[in-house]
């Protein structure tokens, strides 16, 4: 039960950063969001973010800096087994899942629904 | 960024910006926080959930279960995308919709579906990553840099 308050908390709270960046640094939600995928990559390689998702579980895996996250740990992951071209073999490898279901779900989404309001 | 611009402007039109910027209706930082907050921290209650549901019913680790659970959050997002409820979620919500991974796939959807009537290959092809791109490109990018950092860094230490 604790993960889940946990998860509530980092979660909101990283979303609220995402918040204060848009109404207080004025900056437009594709730059936010850039951003947020930025810091995750360097909390990778500064390796703090692992122990964040051992805390808050879903709520470090949910938000959009987990994608960063992940995108440095299949790099690394892979540059470990074969070298400096890992890096570029195994930049998508974790991240696989979500950017091919997105890709997947939304053409899905096109071919069956017409756009609403 | 905006002082740059501001010494290309005539003295007419500084006092217009100054103007319009003190008429601009002050955001409302404080609720918008706390809509952020409550949403985003209830979505990622929400994906808890669903990452215990993958661990309980099928051999997931801890770990191995938030690839699978990014899906399931994707196929959500996807499907109130399409029904138009996404965008009244996101109205309250602010950035509580769009940091979570459910935003970055309410983008491609949204795209997907509005550039629909251009056909399938320039509309929804050629639009869909129009938001999503930069998140890839800064996204790649910055971790190729940060492996590249540390791969060389360990090869260095480690020889």
């Amino acid at each position: 039960m604790e993960t889940y308050f946990w998860a509530f908390v980092v979660g909101g709270l990283i979303c609220v950063v995402g918040q204060l960046l848009l109404d207080v640094g004025k900056y437009t939600p594709a730059h936010t969001i850039s951003i947020l995928v930025v810091t995750g990559a360097i909390l990778s390689g500064l390796e703090l973010y692992e122990p964040l998702i051992d805390f808050a579980g879903a709520g470090a895996t949910i938000p959009i800096t987990s994608f960063g996250n992940a995108l440095v740990k299949g790099a690394l992951g892979e540059a470990e087994r074969s070298g400096l071209v890992g890096i570029a073999t195994g930049i998508f490898e974790v991240t696989s899942a979500g950017i091919s279901s997105a890709i997947i779900f939304s053409f899905l989404a096109a071919l069956l629904f017409k756009p609403k309001g | 960024m905006s002082n740059k611009k501001k010494k290309k402007l005539t003295p007419i039109q500084q006092e217009y910006h100054s103007l319009s910027k003190n008429s601009e209706p002050k955001r409302p930082v404080l609720v918008n926080v706390l809509h952020a907050f409550l949403a985003g921290g209830t979505i990622c209650l929400i994906g808890q959930g669903v990452t215990d549901f993958f661990i309980w019913n099928f051999a997931f680790t801890e770990k191995s279960a938030a690839n699978p659970t990014v899906a399931v959050m994707i196929f959500i997002s996807v499907v109130l995308t399409s029904l138009g409820l996404y965008d009244h979620i996101a109205q309250w919500a602010g950035a509580g919709t769009a940091v979570p991974v459910t935003g970055f796939a309410n983008s491609m959807a949204s795209a997907a579906l509005e550039h629909r009537s251009e056909g399938y290959v320039l509309g929804v092809g050629g639009n869909m990553f129009k938001l999503a791109g930069s998140v890839i490109v800064f996204g790649v990018f910055s971790a190729f840099v940060i492996a590249l950092i540390r791969t060389v860094g360990t090869m260095l230490g480690g020889a």
